[in-house]
This record gives C-alpha cells, sequence and structure tokens, in this order.
C-alpha cells in the first residue's frame, strides 16, 4: 500500500479536490459519468456511484474502469461503505474515491472498505486526518484493506 | 467471564483517545454540532433534557465487582451519585459534563468497560439472557456467541452509519427472558438433530412506533458461519434499508415491506457471496472465548433446604429467585423497584453494596436485567437469608420480581428530551395504590411497563398491561394498553380506548386489575385471563 | 413572548437568553422577539450555546418567566422525581407549580 499523499497544502486545494491519495498511478481526471450512462456507454472509464445507486451494475464492467467515484451526499448516508467493499470483493483494483462530504471521524472506515482516494467537499485538517488514519491499532473485522484481523492475530502461530 | 487481552484493550484505549480528539475538535470549533452529535451519540453522549447523558455498555448485561464499583464511582465523581439501569442492560448517567466526557471513559477502560455504541445508527450493544450460564432450564449460555459478535460489530467500518440504530439479542434456552423477538436481529442458540449447535436467525422485530415481532429467517446457521450470516443482513439492510424516512428506517419495515420470503432470499444470496470473502473469524476463536464463560467452582453435596421461618424472607425467596442448574443454588434477583422509588436507579453507595454481595456470595459476578433489576446468578441457598438480610437493610430487598410493582418504565419526561409525559411519577403512584391495598403480592406475574413517549424504551407493547404517556395539547396523557408479552409467547398490547390523565390512569389500572380478579379462572396470571376473556370486559369496566 | 433556550456546550446546563448572555436560571429570560435566528445562529457558532431554540413562554406579575409547555417548565427546574436535585431544592411549591 502507498504512503498516503497529500497532493496539496489544504488551503491551495478546492471543493472536490483530490486531497489524499493511497495510490502510486497516476490521478485519473476523466470526468465520472452516472452509473446508468456508464453501463449504457462503451467508452467512459469513470463512473460515479450515488447512495441509491446499485453497484453491482458495473461488476461486468470492472476491466474497463479505472475510476469509480462514490459520493456522499451527507455523511450519515452509509450506503456507500457497502458500494466500496462490494467493488473490492469483485476484483476492482481501480482507483475508489469517496467524494462529498468526506470528514475527518470517517476516512479510517472509508480506507477499511477499500477507498484509497478522498476528494472531500471542505478540504481537511492534515494533522488531523494522518491522525484519524492511524487512529485504531488493530482491527477485529476482516475488510476491503488489508489489514489482519485481531482474530487472526490470536490464532497465528 | 470474558477477560479483555492486549488487543481489546488496545482497542478501547484508542477509542478513549480519539474520543477525547473529537471533543476537543468540538469545544476547539473544529467541528460543528451536527458533525459531533452522530459522534458522540457513538460514545453514548446524549443531549437530553437538563444535561448530557452517558450511556456505558454493560455487554450482556455481565459485570464483575470491580466493575460495578468503577460505575459507582464515575457517579460519585462525575455526576450526582447515582445512576439509571436501562431495559438495554446498560447504565446511564444524567449529569454529564461534556469536558469530563474523555476522563470517564478513561476510567471505563481501566476495568474493562466502554461506551461505545451505545447510541447512535450502528449495531448497539447486544444483549442477553440475564439468568445465562446459570438457569436450569438453559441448553447453552449465549455470552461467547454474544461476545465473539461484540468484537465483530465493534468499530465495524462498513456497519457504522446505517440507516437507524440496530440492536442484537442472544439467548440460549427455549424460555426467552429477553425479549429476543422484539429485536433487530434475535439469534437463539440451538441444537440441529445431528446434536450439532447453530443459530436461529429472527430478523425485523422491535418496538418504537411500530412495533413488530421478528419472523423467523433462518432455522440453523451453523455456528462457523454465524459472523458471515450476521453479516449478510446487515449489508442488505445498509444497501436498502429507507433513509427517507427515520420513522421507517428501521430494519424491521424492509422486512416488512419486502415480505419476509424476499428479505431471506436477498440475504441468503448476499451470504453465498460472502462465504468465500474471509470474514468469518477462525473458529478457534470461539474456542479461545468459550472458557470465560466456564462455570465457577460450584461446590457440591449442598443442600437445597432454604430456613423459610421468617415470612419476608420466604415471601422474598419466591419471588425473587430463579431455578439454578447446580444444586444447591439459586439465581437471585435485586429489585431496583422499591414502592415510590425510581425503577432502575441505584445509588453509588448501593452499586457499591451489591459489587461486595457480588464478590460474597456470587462467583465476583452480576448481571443487569432488561427488566432493570440486578441479579446475583450464582448464590447458594445456604447463603439466601444472610443476602437478604443485607438488602433489605440498603432498601434492596423489595420481594416484586415480575409483579405489579416491578415496573419498567423509561425516564421519561423528567429526564428525558423527546418524552411526552412523564413515566416515572406514574409507576411510583401505581406502585403505592397497590402496596395500600395489600395487593402487591397477591396479584401474581403482572408484568406492568411504560413509556413516555411512543418510541417505547419503557417496553410498553411488551406489557401484560402497558402504558403510552403522549402529548394532548400540551397536556400529559396516558394510554392503557393490554395483553402485550416478551418472551416465548410473544405479543403485542391493544390500546383499550382513549387516554387519562395521570390520576385517571392509576384509576384504570385498578380497573383493570378488578376485572382480572373477578374473571380469573384458577392458575391463570393476568396476561392469561385477558386472552382468555378478551379486550371487551375490560373496556365496559374502563368507559363502559 | 419567545424565550431562548439551549445548553452550554461544555457543561451541558441548560441556559436562558438573558439579552447579554445567557442564565442557569429561567426567571432571567428576555423577551426575544420575533428576530432570533442570527443570535441564535452566531451564539452556536462561537459555541456560547448548543442545540438553542425559541419557545413560548409567559412574564407573570411577579416577574418571574413560566414557559408554556411542560417540557420547558421541567426543564428550567428539573426533575420533578428528584426533588433535592433541582434548582430550587428548597421551595415545596416548585414542583406544584411546574405541572
Amino acid at each position: 500500500m502507498a504512503e498516503l499523499i497529500s497532493e496539496n497544502p489544504a488551503e491551495a486545494l478546492a471543493s472536490g479536490d483530490v486531497q489524499f491519495r493511497f495510490r502510486d498511478d497516476e490521478l485519473v481526471s476523466d470526468p465520472a459519468v452516472t452509473v446508468d450512462a456508464f453501463v449504457g456507454q462503451s467508452n467512459a472509464v469513470a463512473v460515479r456511484i450515488e447512495p441509491g445507486d446499485d453497484a453491482r451494475e458495473l461488476l461486468p464492467h470492472l476491466d474497463r474502469i479505472a475510476l469509480v467515484e462514490v459520493n456522499f451526499p451527507a455523511y450519515t448516508d452509509g450506503r456507500g461503505y457497502s458500494a466500496a467493499r462490494i467493488l473490492r470483493e469483485a476484483g476492482y483494483a481501480g482507483e475508489l474515491r469517496a467524494v462529498g462530504d468526506v470528514l475527518i471521524d470517517q476516512l479510517s472506515h472509508m480506507k477499511r472498505c477499500g477507498f484509497d482516494a478522498f476528494a472531500p467537499d471542505a478540504p481537511l485538517n492534515e494533522d488531523d486526518a494522518k491522525a484519524a488514519f492511524d487512529r485504531w491499532p488493530h482491527v477485529y473485522q476482516s475488510a476491503a484493506d488489508d489489514r489482519t484481523p485481531i482474530w487472526n492475530l490470536r490464532h497465528e502461530r | 467471564m470474558y477477560k479483555y487481552d492486549q488487543y481489546d484493550q488496545a482497542m478501547v484505549d484508542a477509542r478513549v483517545e480519539e474520543f477525547r480528539d473529537q471533543c476537543r475538535r468540538r469545544m476547539e470549533g473544529h467541528l460543528t454540532e451536527d458533525q459531533f452529535k452522530p459522534l458522540r451519540l457513538m460514545n453514548g453522549l446524549y443531549l437530553q433534557l437538563h444535561a448530557y447523558m452517558l450511556r456505558v455498555a454493560v455487554p450482556y448485561g455481565t459485570l464483575n465487582g470491580q466493575q460495578m464499583d468503577a460505575l459507582a464511582d464515575i457517579a460519585d465523581k462525575y455526576d450526582r451519585g447515582y445512576g439509571h439501569f436501562t431495559t438495554r442492560q446498560n447504565i446511564q448517567y444524567n449529569w454529564i459534563k461534556l469536558e469530563d466526557a474523555g476522563d470517564i471513559l478513561a476510567d471505563l477502560a481501566k476495568v474493562e468497560m466502554h461506551a461505545i455504541q451505545t447510541s447512535g445508527n450502528c449495531i448497539r450493544n447486544i444483549s442477553a439472557d440475564h439468568f445465562a450460564g446459570a438457569a436450569a432450564d438453559e441448553l447453552v449460555d449465549p455470552r461467547p456467541y454474544a461476545e465473539l459478535m461484540r468484537q465483530w460489530s465493534s468499530f465495524h467500518p462498513e456497519f457504522t452509519y446505517l440507516p437507524r440504530k440496530f440492536k442484537i439479542c442472544v439467548i440460549g434456552a427455549d424460555k426467552d427472558r429477553a425479549a429476543m423477538k422484539l429485536h433487530d436481529i434475535g439469534i437463539q442458540i440451538v441444537k440441529n438433530d445431528e446434536g450439532e449447535l447453530g443459530a436461529q436467525f429472527y430478523v425485523g422485530g422491535g418496538m418504537g412506533r411500530t412495533p413488530m415481532i421478528a419472523p423467523m429467517i433462518r432455522e440453523f446457521v451453523p455456528l462457523d458461519q454465524l459472523i458471515t450470516y450476521a453479516e449478510a443482513c446487515l449489508r442488505v439492510y445498509n444497501r436498502y434499508g429507507r433513509r427517507d424516512n427515520k420513522y421507517k428506517a428501521r430494519i424491521k419495515i424492509l422486512v416488512h415491506e419486502l415480505g419476509k420470503e424476499e428479505y431471506t432470499r436477498q440475504v441468503e444470496e448476499e451470504f453465498q457471496h460472502m462465504l468465500d470473502q474471509g470474514i468469518e473469524p477462525p473458529f478457534a476463536e470461539l474456542e479461545r472465548i468459550r472458557p470465560y464463560f466456564a462455570d465457577p467452582a460450584f461446590e457440591t453435596g449442598l443442600s437445597d433446604d432454604i430456613d423459610r421461618s421468617d415470612p419476608d424472607f420466604a415471601l422474598w425467596v419466591d419471588t425473587n429467585t430463579h431455578a439454578h442448574k447446580a444444586p444447591g443454588y439459586v439465581s437471585a434477583v435485586i429489585s431496583l423497584k422499591p414502592v415510590g422509588g425510581i425503577p432502575g436507579d441505584a445509588t453509588a453507595e448501593q452499586m457499591h453494596l451489591m459489587a461486595d454481595l457480588a464478590r460474597e456470595y456470587s462467583f465476583d459476578e452480576c448481571r443487569v436485567m432488561h427488566t432493570q433489576n440486578i441479579v446475583l446468578p450464582h448464590v447458594k441457598k445456604a447463603d439466601l437469608y444472610a443476602l437478604w438480610q443485607k438488602l433489605e437493610a440498603a432498601g434492596l430487598g423489595t420481594a416484586n420480581l415480575d409483579q405489579i410493582g416491578d415496573i419498567i418504565a423509561c425516564p421519561g419526561l423528567d429526564y428525558c428530551s423527546l418524552a411526552n409525559a412523564r413515566s416515572i411519577p406514574v409507576a411510583q403512584k401505581i406502585a403505592q395504590r397497590f402496596e395500600e391495598k395489600g395487593q402487591s403480592n397477591t396479584l401474581g406475574e403482572l408484568k406492568l411497563k411504560i413509556s413516555g413517549c411512543i418510541n417505547a424504551c419503557g417496553h410498553h407493547h411488551a406489557g401484560h398491561i402497558g402504558i403510552l404517556g403522549v402529548d394532548k395539547k400540551g397536556k400529559e396523557n396516558y394510554q392503557l394498553l393490554l395483553g402485550g408479552s416478551e418472551g416465548e409467547d410473544t405479543s403485542l398490547a391493544k390500546i383499550t380506548g382513549p387516554g387519562f390523565d395521570e390520576d385517571g390512569i392509576v384509576d384504570a389500572v385498578e380497573k383493570a386489575t378488578e376485572v382480572y380478579l373477578n374473571e380469573k379462572q384458577e392458575g391463570e396470571r393476568f396476561l392469561d385471563t385477558y386472552r382468555r376473556v378478551g379486550m371487551a370486559p375490560f373496556k365496559e369496566a374502563l368507559y363502559g | 413572548m419567545k424565550i431562548l433556550t439551549g445548553n452550554n456546550l461544555e457543561t451541558g446546563a441548560v441556559v436562558w437568553w438573558e439579552g447579554k448572555g445567557w442564565s442557569l436560571h429561567v426567571d432571567d429570560a428576555v423577551d426575544a422577539g420575533e428576530e432570533f435566528e442570527t443570535l441564535l445562529a452566531t451564539e452556536e457558532a462561537e459555541r456560547r450555546v448548543v442545540g438553542a431554540y425559541a419557545i413560548d413562554a409567559e412574564r407573570l406579575d411577579d416577574g418571574r418567566v413560566r414557559p408554556a409547555h411542560i417540557k420547558d417548565r421541567v426543564r428550567a427546574l428539573g426533575p420533578t422525581v428528584r426533588p433535592d436535585l433541582t434548582l430550587k431544592p428548597n421551595d415545596p411549591n416548585a414542583i406544584a407549580e411546574v405541572l
């Protein structure tokens, strides 16, 4: 996993810019189309999932996607976490970007669900964000990241 | 009892630091209240009618003496010398300062306790049978499974922003003492024809404004698929539970709207998909947890005789003890319902005493019941008299378990910002009325439950007699319900008719008991009589 | 009249707008008129109060302030079932006046 990359200092960022990214490849800057538009057309490489969309509609097309944006219009709407995990469970390896109402205290869970890029509406305090990414010394469950659950640590030989 | 290892402790300590940091950012202005509120709720911190309220988790209701002492110390140090035990087997404090919240969580962490996910739209503290590991009728202690689920549900990355709160309950006996079918997920540990243990899943029960009894969606989930199956249930809910209307956002509405068959189909499909995702913990983890809940070192060869020559003691034994699986032992219930008292409240002094009694008489263990009482699960019958005398002296010896004075009451308008009417004064007046009539112990089993609003924290839907407080043009008004029950014969209570004022509802309860006494046949409880004769004679007495 | 209430952010204590700041005593509350939204937003933003809102109340002849709804009267006093924990532990009429 690549180290956290803060592309620019927070004050230089505009709303919706990618602020944190855990990937080494080049940032995908193609405009993301809706799920309906994406499934119906063949040339887009970036797609945006809204909370009510079914992420599984994208599964037949994963090989031509470079970027999935998952929109959080309100951070309290947790459907995007399931969407992210479903894509990762299906083997999607491209960029998975959380956009919208992305705040400090959700970063860690988002990353565990497979997000590797974060483009908040309002740029975040970098120190607080780094503390949030590093918050949990261990994890209980397996998710879409590569962390070993406590359960497995306990029973490792 | 379960003991934290380095990992559990590290996670709870990290949570303390996270919440300290969140409180700091809030007080320094980096978080708005809208941003902070869900975060503080996930640490059990509400802004209530008079102050902040902190709800501390008591996983599956089990506490040791040191933990009970710590709860008492928090009451003294940070609150006003008392706490309130809740229908979710937790405890809450009513006068907390935000600036103290981090220190309180740190004090809790020192005794392996926390306030994680005691509120918020996430998986809440997991409840269980309060007689777990003690009851004579139990198939298996449900708490190892509850502990496994506690770990799984703690800081779950996918299920922290669900459509609404999510409550799970695990039982291990046919007799349901935990209102299991009134939970979002109720699990009964059962044995199949091959003699293997598994989990029976009931999904979509609940109280609140739309009470529903959970249908069974899977008869038998093998224990090595328990967590994966639960994960599938939650994922379907997280994706498709309603988010357009908070009153329709609980999983019971999803199950109801989809239909049990369609919801089950979706869960099974998700489950099949998840089976090869490596979600399930190693089975060795369950094997690691189980010994923590092994029987304490019961003495053998004990007598089952109890000296009943003191009639007050004999009455207490008859009402407040429960059959134990080990000869010579019982489970003893400490009533937090003295006549005229506040149901579920205990002072710091009383908590310290209960901690001492747990150490002295019950292998250092006590339990919080969803009926807001405390259990000493493993008491030698030979010690009962000495125990009872100490309880009596501290105002904790009331003999009223499951009787008219053992009222469940939510905090109501005296403490709660959601309430429409006060619950506690109604409970107090009813208990006093029946005490004056000398009927506290002569009406038999009669479960009376009071909620101060439609959210039903006082479980009024599940009361043999239920009372619901409503706001009628700015005045407190109380509706009477009859015929509810939790447990193996779960049913939902029905409203009798127009509501009453505070004194009127006390009279109405009295009238309902008079109908029962007139109509009852040999051996019938209030609920049995109601079920046999129906609503009509009660309506006649109340409104005729 | 309309009066403003909320809680102190750090302590959680119930507070009432008394014209320049926030008081623990409802009797100090002043008529906020109809133009209080900006005031509430400022006070919230400055973290001098949390969860603030306006309620109907009347000023009695003796100068005391009585909120129109029982919920706010309970808020102003304290729990009716624990007179010892209310703001008026020594006033035998305090609870009857709430109801």
